[in-house]
């Protein structure tokens, strides 16, 4: 599996769309931090970006990838090796090296603007955390998409769709959720609601690292308490790699039964 | 001409007072080591000089015009025993003094210094620790609040007192104050024409600044930082507030400024910043707001209902997360020529103020006040979208307000 990895990730990271995915963080922290040298107000508007584009680029990666080497993969099946090392393998491949521009992309212009000597180190890091966190997911959502589907078109669709229910009509149809039941205790049931979607989950972690989180009033104060303490981080933190170990179980399984 | 020589006699008078006048020194290796004493021997208009030492009384009773002078800030402790002074003669100067230790008191409302019923007092220069009320002012005139410094150490609400309590007083000057953590910093109670002036008013419990029905009161130049509220103006009338810095008072039931039940105010010169709540309006008729900035907070305006006739005019709001919420689509106030840092409209003939009216309300901030569980959604795309589209098409906002002439520069006055 190792060696399969290695092989994705290097083909990764001499790919131009690597390249591109890197530029543009690095593009983006710059142009942030050289318009608002506030770095604290800075994590605020990545955070943002970060919660919508990763995921996006995170499945749309993961499909294309899945579907370009398709036939590389047919030959390594040829081969005597474990089906599921190089499922993984890929897999991690992508998953490793798209995190890799996240994290240096922005990470340069951060550490330049003297990351280190500001308090907002911990807000960033949770940021990177979370977006790694999502980077994983939805890169092992994808390729279960792209593994499920021969047709790239339908696999592509899927994959948007995946996303777009995510990041907008999850939200969508939970605030349709608390507004027709208002007139009942919401507070437990949102936070539960917010832990099921994993882009809710990583926006409520950040927000609430910040000082922002007054802001979120009587509810707040609930989310604050859970999220606040220790116990809260550690089953958000689960609650994460769960998202992500679900589907990579399912990477594996399906990876075994598949006919290609 | 007769009215000038009665004018004269009575300057002669008041002279022949003054030389009389005599000045007691109170100091502890004196004669005389205690002020009740030194009260209870001095005549009208005298002096009583009380030297740098510490002073155990309490329950001290002045009811003569006198001047009590510290030198040096004498300590007057109280021991948690009542209530230190208590002034009920008028003309009554205090000046200088180190209060600590006022008795507290789930019965009565001990305080530091109380004037009770007297006229043209001056309390200034003084100290007051650990106190339960500071300066109370009972059915008290015409008197002087100056240079104080009044620390509390008020830890729960319903069991600590205020700063400066004005009970039915009138033409009371606060000035040069600085007051903290105490439960409410100035508190007035059925009291007019007041002022209350460059005082700094930080980390009390309730208020920073409290009316209560008291109405044509000023407060101008004055700083809350950091309180439960900055200030709350309820049922009151033409009260002005000029200049006022109202500043971190953050938390999850913060505001800057709740006014309540409250009409024909001023509002200008302002500044309102990272408040929680910028001001929470409710029920308030014909007042001005004008040339205020509202710099990052949470909520800049958040009208709860009841709110006729008021106009926002020349304004500032920068990078609010709600720059106005309403409860209702029912709209009778006016936005006028403010500049909004969220505005994205364009000015094609240049003369300053854009061409597209700016709705200061967003969909979200209608929701949030609908059903406050959602605000857990900020910031989410759906959400921007939903803001984008009723930005579009006024729905569920109010579609008469807003400001049909933003300005497209900050406004400067």
């Amino acid at each position: 599996m190792l060696k399969i990895l290695k092989y994705s990730f290097y083909d990764l990271i001499r790919s131009r769309w690597s390249y591109v995915y890197f530029m543009f963080y690095l593009m983006l922290g710059i142009v942030l931090l050289f318009l608002n040298t506030d770095l604290s107000k800075a994590v605020i508007t990545l955070m943002n970006v970060i919660i919508v584009l990763v995921p996006l680029i995170g499945t749309v990666f993961g499909v294309m990838y899945y579907y370009s080497s398709k036939e590389f993969t047919e030959l390594l099946l040829a081969q005597p090796l474990k089906r599921s090392s190089i499922f993984l393998g890929q897999y991690l491949g992508v998953a490793l090296s798209l995190t890799m521009s996240l994290i240096i992309g922005l990470g340069i212009p951060f550490v330049f603007y003297g990351l280190f000597k500001s308090n907002a180190i911990w807000d960033f890091s949770l940021l990177l955390i979370t977006g790694a966190f999502l980077t994983f997911i939805f890169t092992a959502l994808a390729f279960n998409i792209a593994i499920s589907n021969e047709n790239k078109i339908k696999g592509f669709g899927y994959a948007i769709l995946l996303w777009l229910f995510l990041a907008v009509i999850y939200d969508g149809v939970f605030l349709m959720f608390l507004i027709v039941f208002e007139d009942y205790p919401l507070d437990k049931l949102s936070l539960f609601g917010i832990m099921l979607n994993p882009i809710d989950l990583s926006r409520t972690l950040i927000l609430l690292k910040l000082d922002i989180s007054a802001l979120l009033g009587y509810t707040g104060a609930v989310f604050k308490k859970f999220f606040g303490t220790n116990f809260g981080l550690i089953v958000s933190t689960i609650m994460l790699s769960v998202w992500v170990i679900l589907p990579v179980l399912r990477i594996v399984y399906i990876s075994k039964k598949k006919d290609f | 001409m007769k009215k000038g020589v009665v004018l004269l006699i009575t300057f002669l008078i008041f002279l022949a007072f003054n030389v009389s006048a005599e000045t007691i020194v109170v100091c502890s290796s004196c004669k005389i080591s205690s002020i009740k004493t030194a009260i209870s021997i001095a005549k009208d208009h005298d002096t009583i000089l009380i030297k740098k030492g510490i002073y155990k009384e309490y329950d001290i009773v002045v009811n003569k015009p006198l001047s009590i002078i510290g030198e040096n800030l004498p300590i007057i402790d109280g021991e948690l025993k009542g209530e230190i002074f208590t002034i009920i003669s008028n003309n009554v100067v205090i000046d200088g003094l180190h209060i600590i230790n006022v008795g507290s008191s789930y019965t009565k409302d001990y305080a530091a210094i109380r004037v009770k019923r007297s006229r043209n007092f001056v309390i200034q220069n003084v100290i007051l620790e650990k106190l339960f009320f500071g300066i109370y002012l009972e059915k008290a005139r015409d008197g002087k609040i100056l240079n104080n410094k009044i620390i509390g150490n008020a830890v729960i609400e319903h069991s600590s007192g205020n700063g400066i309590q004005l009970w039915y007083s009138k033409n009371i000057v606060i000035e040069n104050n600085f007051i903290q953590q105490v439960r409410d910093g100035i508190y007035l109670e059925f009291s007019d024409n007041c002022i209350i002036k460059n005082n700094v008013s930080a980390n009390n419990l309730r208020y920073g600044l409290h009316f209560m029905f008291s109405n044509h009161d000023d407060y101008i130049n004055n700083t809350f930082e950091n309180n439960g509220a900055g200030v709350a103006v309820m049922f009151s009338k033409h009260i002005k507030m000029l200049n006022n810095t109202f500043k971190k008072n953050w938390g999850s039931a913060s505001y800057g400024l709740l006014l309540k039940e409250i009409n024909d105010a001023e509002i200008i010169g302002n500044l309102f910043e990272e408040n929680t709540i910028g001001i929470n309006i409710e029920g308030t008729n014909r007042i001005t707001y004008k040339n205020n900035n509202f710099i990052r907070n949470g909520w800049a305006l958040k009208v709860r209902g009841a709110c006729y006739a008021n106009s926002f005019i020349s304004n500032n709001f920068l990078y609010n997360s709600f720059d106005v919420s309403y409860n209702s689509k029912l709209n009778d106030n006016i936005f006028d020529n403010n500049y909004w840092s969220n505005y994205t409209g364009y000015d094609l003939d240049k003369d300053g103020v854009g061409d597209v009216p700016y709705r200061p309300v967003k969909l979200f901030s209608y929701i949030v006040n609908r059903t406050p569980e959602t605000i857990i959604l900020l910031r989410s795309l759906f959400i921007d979208i939903i803001d984008f589209s009723e930005k579009v098409s006024p729905v569920f906002t109010p579609d008469n307000l807003m400001d049909n002439r933003p300005s497209i520069k900050k406004i400067k006055w």
